[in-house]
């Protein structure tokens, strides 16, 4: 081999490195999936074959899971089930093999909209009011500036849990517990000091020509921000959207402590759906991967935000 | 187009002063180029104009009204950056509608779309319309952001430095565009740069500043022929201007109280003459050719256009064209030029 055939570029990786790295990124991938596929795999199981031992990895589906996580049901007698006229659904039917019947609906609809309301909600309203004040972090000489931004920052430097019990009495007081506004705000304020810090990134990186050409052009520095800012921000925003809606959609601890009732999310919901002799696995299973879909379908959806790269070449350095 | 009138307008950014009571008259259809080194004010100057910045004290006047006050939107003047161009978000076609479908101006589409094609056909961009702003040369570029300058028909307009990032082809193609145009349109522009060559081929009259001061006024020949003192000399011409202290030619000292005399290297004449020199280094432009001398133990730079054989160490004869110096005082002030002027 001439020396010629083994000149290769120092800037580009070596064939070799590259399959280490994907393997390593496959491997990676693969192992992170585990748990999500059990749970998924667990959904369809029926309660035998979900806690069978050795853990069945073949099993016939079954949606058994599903229609249990969305309906009550009370156990009956085979006299009395004879009685009954035959089923009229699929669901009922599957109800009846086990001798129960669906006495109505399940409370995990209502939870699963409290966390589409409080998640999207306080993600909304942490972006927004993120978005203004980042803008006017950095555009505006703020006095104290750098003091307000590190405060801002440092309601991050401890759990938020940390101050779970001023919040409950603050809440009880305020009778903001098991809302839907009071955690939307708890949620928003948890979430502002993040999206505060990541779009001010974001918006620095946005010359400020653009906006003093729009207002010499004939715009108020509002319509310059609508028209200008915005649209360059737009990938920013989608990536402090995700994080937020990440957070307050996984939130435990404040949802478990502050809401109860009416106002409860899926979180504290999920874990705790009793069945017959325990907890109802393949129910718990199903409220789970129901609960994965929209922050999936949330974040497929604004990928393409994620994807840097809409601002570089139009400015002349 | 309306005049652009500064009187006494100054502006401070904490312990720096940009610009210094600075007095001046923009006449309607001038092309006036302000010229300085990096930091001399220039672009503030442009920024006081345009609204973007306050004045610390003074005023500003546009077409005879004080718009100190105003914000940029209601002045109704161009501004073209020297690092914005264009919005990357938007196509060329609306990149050159933007500031036409601004809130304060509310055209008709059609009106629109027939300025915006008028523009491009002028830009020769007319089939570039439909591209993305980030599709272009780094000259399409900036015709456009010159195009968004043009479309709105403004009272004035202000460039800092739009060819200042171009490559040397381009700037002289777009140079002699931009001059064109504003005979056309009559336009009134303000104009910023650091390059000598715009300034003195595109002004109608040159403003040097430096350190936030304007030193001179004037139409480019007299800048270079009369210039008010010795930080505008060496401002204008390449190679710059021979500045020797008045103690080492005493026989040129035709006036009391000169301290340096000045006198371009076009005005020096090789291989006749009284005074003797020394050639260190011999620099052939093409046409012209710049001769580094050792004269009287320090340097001076000749610019001749024979090619004839000059080689380095070789001692000549050279002269001084005594009716073209200039004769600068202790502070560095012109007092006469013994030229015609």
């Amino acid at each position: 081999m001439s020396a010629r055939d083994q000149a290769r570029s120092i800037v580009e990786p070596a064939p070799f490195s590259r399959r280490l790295a994907a393997l390593v990124i496959v491997v990676y991938a693969l192992v992170s999936s585990i748990p999500l596929a059990w749970i998924v795999a667990t959904s369809f199981k029926t309660p035998n074959d979900a806690i069978a031992y050795p853990p069945k990895l073949v099993f016939t589906p079954s949606l058994e899971g599903y229609v249990n996580l969305f309906t009550a049901r009370t156990r009956q007698t085979p006299e009395y089930l004879a009685s009954l006229p035959p089923p009229e659904t699929w669901y009922e039917e599957l109800v009846r093999k086990r001798n129960m019947v669906i006495t109505g609906p399940s409370r995990f609809a209502g939870r699963y909209a409290n966390s589409l309301i409080i998640g999207f909600g306080s993600t909304f309203f942490a972006v927004l009011l993120g978005t203004f004040a980042a803008y006017a972090f950095s555009r505006f000489g703020i006095p104290l500036k750098e003091d307000l931004l590190f405060f801002i920052l440092s309601t991050r430097m401890f759990p938020p849990i940390a101050v779970a019990i001023p919040i409950y009495l603050m809440y009880r007081q305020l009778g903001l517990t098991d809302t839907q506004l009071g955690m939307i705000i708890l949620y928003t304020a948890v979430n502002l000091s993040l999206s505060v810090w990541l779009l001010k990134g974001f918006i620095d990186e946005i010359p400020k020509e653009y906006e003093e050409a729009a207002m010499v052009d004939g715009y108020s520095r509002l319509q310059a921000f609508r028209k200008v800012v915005l649209p360059q921000a737009a990938t920013g925003i989608a990536a402090t959207a995700i994080f937020c809606l990440i957070f307050a959609w996984n939130e435990y601890a404040f949802a478990l402590l502050l809401t109860s009732g009416l106002a409860q999310t899926a979180p504290p919901f999920i874990p705790n759906i009793i069945g017959e002799g325990g907890l109802d696995w393949p129910a718990v299973a199903a409220g789970t991967t129901l609960f994965l879909l929209p922050v999936m379908i949330f974040t497929i959806l604004l990928r393409k935000h994620l994807l840097r790269g809409i601002t570089f070449g139009a400015l002349r350095r | 187009m309306a005049e652009l009138r500064f009187e006494a307008v100054a502006k401070r950014f904490g312990e720096l002063t940009a610009v210094r009571e600075l007095t001046l008259t923009l006449a309607d259809g001038e092309f006036l180029v302000l010229l300085g080194p990096t930091g001399a004010g220039k672009t503030t100057t442009l920024r006081l104009a345009a609204g973007l910045e306050r004045p610390d004290s003074g005023r500003v006047f546009i077409g005879g009204r004080d718009v100190t006050d105003w914000p940029p939107a209601a002045r109704d003047v161009a501004f073209i950056f020297q690092t914005f161009s264009l919005y990357p978000h938007l196509d060329v076609r609306d990149n050159l509608a933007f500031p036409l479908r601004a809130p304060a101006r509310r055209l008709g589409e059609a009106e629109i779309r027939r300025r915006v094609e008028a523009v491009a056909e002028l830009l020769g961009i007319a089939d570039k319309l439909a591209n993305r702003a980030t599709q272009l040369s780094g000259g399409e570029m900036q015709r456009v952001a010159i195009g968004r300058a043009l479309v709105r028909e403004p009272r004035l307009f202000l460039m800092d430095e739009p060819l200042s990032s171009l490559d040397a082809k381009l700037r002289e193609t777009l140079r002699i565009e931009l001059k064109r145009i504003q005979r056309d349109l009559g336009a009134t522009i303000l104009y910023v740069t650091h390059d000598q060559i715009e300034a003195t081929t595109m002004a109608d009259r040159i403003g040097v500043l430096e350190g936030g001061e304007l030193l001179q006024l004037a139409p480019p020949r007299e800048v270079y022929d009369r210039p008010a003192e010795v930080r505008v000399a060496r401002r204008l011409g390449s190679p710059a201007i021979n500045l020797l202290p008045a103690a080492l030619v005493p026989e040129l000292v035709s006036a009391s109280g000169v301290a340096r005399i000045g006198i371009r290297p076009e005005d020096i004449t090789l291989g006749t003459g009284a005074f003797r020199a020394r050639v260190r280094q011999i620099e052939p432009l093409g046409a012209d050719t710049v001769v580094l001398l050792e004269f009287r133990d320090t340097g001076l730079h000749a610019l001749t256009t024979g090619r004839d054989g000059l080689q380095t160490g070789q001692q000549l004869a050279l002269d001084l064209a005594r009716d073209r110096l200039l004769l600068f005082d202790e502070r560095g002030r012109l007092l006469a030029s013994t030229g015609t002027g």
